[in-house]
């Protein structure tokens, strides 16, 4: 058989046939709800994120300190150990720079891109990482391997949340010697 | 290991589109009716079908495998559906081949279903809730995010330039201008994919392949049915897939390990020692034109690293030493989800029997691959076929 032999189904439709009216639409905005209770792992590690600080739990069979931590080790398949506390520090392991939304949706010309990373936590065991947003940082300057510090909310506004940490920013300022490196990288992306 | 042969005897797909004016259900009719003619059965004949389509949330419609069972000629008859992201379209015929492989059935439909138009204007915000509801969600978001991140953490392990990774895009799209379904097959530069617009460092749009609206169907058939149904059944020889943890954020994002444990597990079961020489034609998953290197590379179809060399090269390319996606891939032909996988299941069957047409690759191809990846980056499907 060959597909050329065949008539293939599928009509395609342009968003403006729905925005003339040429084709009937029906349209619908569900009205859902839900409230996530938080777990018993994420339940402490929510709490202590209120208190200005980052729990991990251990697995004394792999000897991994886990964060995001949770109450059963995946790789042992046995229950954790015991709550460690982690440093508010970390290195980037990846990062994006992000002209969009959630939805899709551009962001504005004055709104700064998003920059979300995994940062690998220090105190954690080594690549135990979690997803989180970069701030306060030109992203030009932004490189796998930068040490990062946490940014907190003052204490009487945070909710027990992930966003508790507004976003984590570079430990130290960069130095001369990055920012004239910092130059000679921009114009090689240019040439990109 | 005591399975029965199992058999690709026929093959349906639809056109894919940005919005088609048919419903879910009727886009599975034509694929599947288009299957059934092409190795002359009949519903009748048919003993299960297997149905892949995706979550419900897409749609808007719950129970989506029971509101498209009509379409995909499901109804009284053993019937499943499952959901494993974009790896799906590879996981559907793997789960087909189970019914027939087991000795339970005869002839087996599989059914792959997209329509990613219906979530209005754009189905990105139904992808929200792929992420952890309570350490993720709050931070808002795109599934463009792991993709943007996993490129640039494969980038920078290996010191790979955004220019290397667009000629996959070039290639698919230039490839897709040969295949009748195509949606967004085209000449275009590599320039063209570094100056379209950044939506995520370092992905680009070009680097992304469309949200589309889109069917695929196969007939897969017992030895002794095949044989008497077609002259040049095509054998699946290898079936392969794996699941890693959903803590995405703790595993290195520059190699697919778990596309590897698949591949490994097909390999074993079709017999192939070195990959890279008894794989002739490959169909590797490519949503994002990174993903069909990285991919590349977790198939061990080159070592680790290697997979933007071997492009620039033009070893991939429909002439060169192992095509890949010589369909056009998701990148130009289209990628309605859960119908991808399948689309390159059927690109394979028809490669090797000879019957691609324009973009048949030379040679004679007598063993070929199709790959698919999906969830939270943590699925890899492989299925291994040979004429
Ligand atoms: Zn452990």
């Amino acid at each position: 058989m060959k597909l050329e032999d065949y008539e293939l189904g599928g009509t395609p439709l342009r968003s403006s046939d729905i925005k003339k009216g040429n084709v009937l639409t029906t349209s619908w905005e569900p009205n859902l709800a839900y409230a996530w209770d938080d777990g018993v792992a994420i339940g402490r590690y929510l709490a202590e994120l209120k208190n200005g600080r980052i729990i991990g739990r251990t697995c004394y069979k792999c000897n991994r300190i886990m964060i995001p931590p949770r109450m059963f080790c995946e790789l042992c398949f046995r229950p954790s150990d015991e709550w460690v506390y982690c440093k508010d520090t970390g290195i980037v392991n990846t990062f994006s720079i992000c002209h969009i939304n959630w939805d899709a949706s551009r962001r504005g010309p004055n709104e700064p891109p998003l920059i979300p990373a995994v940062i690998e936590i220090d105190g954690a065991s080594k690549g135990m990482g979690i997803l989180h947003m970069l701030s306060e940082v030109d992203p030009d300057d932004i490189k796998v391997g930068l040490k990062v510090k946490a940014v907190w909310k003052n204490p009487g506004e945070r909710t027990g949340s992930i966003t508790d940490i507004l976003y984590f920013k570079p430990l130290r300022a960069p130095t001369k010697r990055a920012k004239a490196t910092k130059k000679r990288a921009k114009a090689t992306r240019k040439r990109k | 290991m005591g399975y029965r042969k199992v058999a690709i005897v026929g093959a349906g797909i639809t056109k894919f589109v940005r919005r088609a004016q048919e419903t879910a259900k009727e886009l599975a009719w034509q694929a599947t009716k288009m299957a059934l003619d092409s190795c002359e059965l009949t519903l009748d004949d048919v003993d299960c079908v297997t149905l892949g389509t995706a979550p419900d949330a897409f749609d808007g419609v719950h129970m989506k495998g029971e509101y498209l069972a009509d379409g995909a000629g499901a109804f009284r008859k053993p019937y499943m559906r499952h959901y494993v992201g974009g790896g799906t379209g590879i996981f559907s015929p793997i789960h087909g081949w189970f019914h027939v492989a087991s000795g339970m059935a005869d002839i087996c439909l599989v059914v792959t279903e997209e329509k990613m138009s219906s979530c209005y204007p754009h189905p990105q915000g139904a992808f929200i809730t792929i992420f952890d509801h309570t350490t993720e969600q709050p931070l808002k978001p795109t599934l463009i995010w792991i993709f943007a991140l996993e490129m640039n953490r494969y980038m920078s392990t290996y010191g790979i330039s955004k220019r290397d990774i667009a000629l996959v895009s070039v290639k698919n799209k230039k490839n897709a201008l040969d295949h009748p379904s195509a949606q967004l097959g085209g000449e275009i530069t590599v320039d063209d994919v570094l100056n379209s617009e950044v939506l995520a460092w370092p992905v680009n749009r070009l680097d992304v392949s469309p949200a589309s609206d889109g069917a695929a169907a196969i007939v897969l058939a017992s030895e002794r049915v095949a044989r008497r149904l077609t002259d040049k059944p095509v054998w699946i020889d290898g079936v392969g897939f794996s699941l890693d943890t959903a803590y995405w954020a703790t595993r290195d994002l520059c190699y697919p390990t778990y596309v590897e444990n698949a591949a490994r597990m097909a390999y074993d079961m079709a017999g192939i020692t070195e990959p890279h020489k008894e794989i002739h034609v490959a169909e590797p998953y490519d949503p994002f034109d990174y993903k069909e290197l990285h991919h590349m590379e977790g198939l061990m179809l080159c070592p680790k690293g290697e997979a933007a060399r071997m492009t620039a090269d033009g070893v991939t390319q429909r002439d060169g030493n192992l095509p890949t996606c010589p369909s056009g891939g998701a990148l130009g032909v289209g990628n309605p989800i859960a119908a991808t996988g399948l689309m390159k299941i059927i690109e394979i069957f028809l490669q090797l029997r000879g019957d691609a047409g324009k973009r048949q690759v030379p040679g004679k191809p007598r063993c070929g691959l199709a790959q698919a990846w999906g969830d939270l980056m943590q699925v890899g499907t492989v299925v291994v076929m040979r004429i």
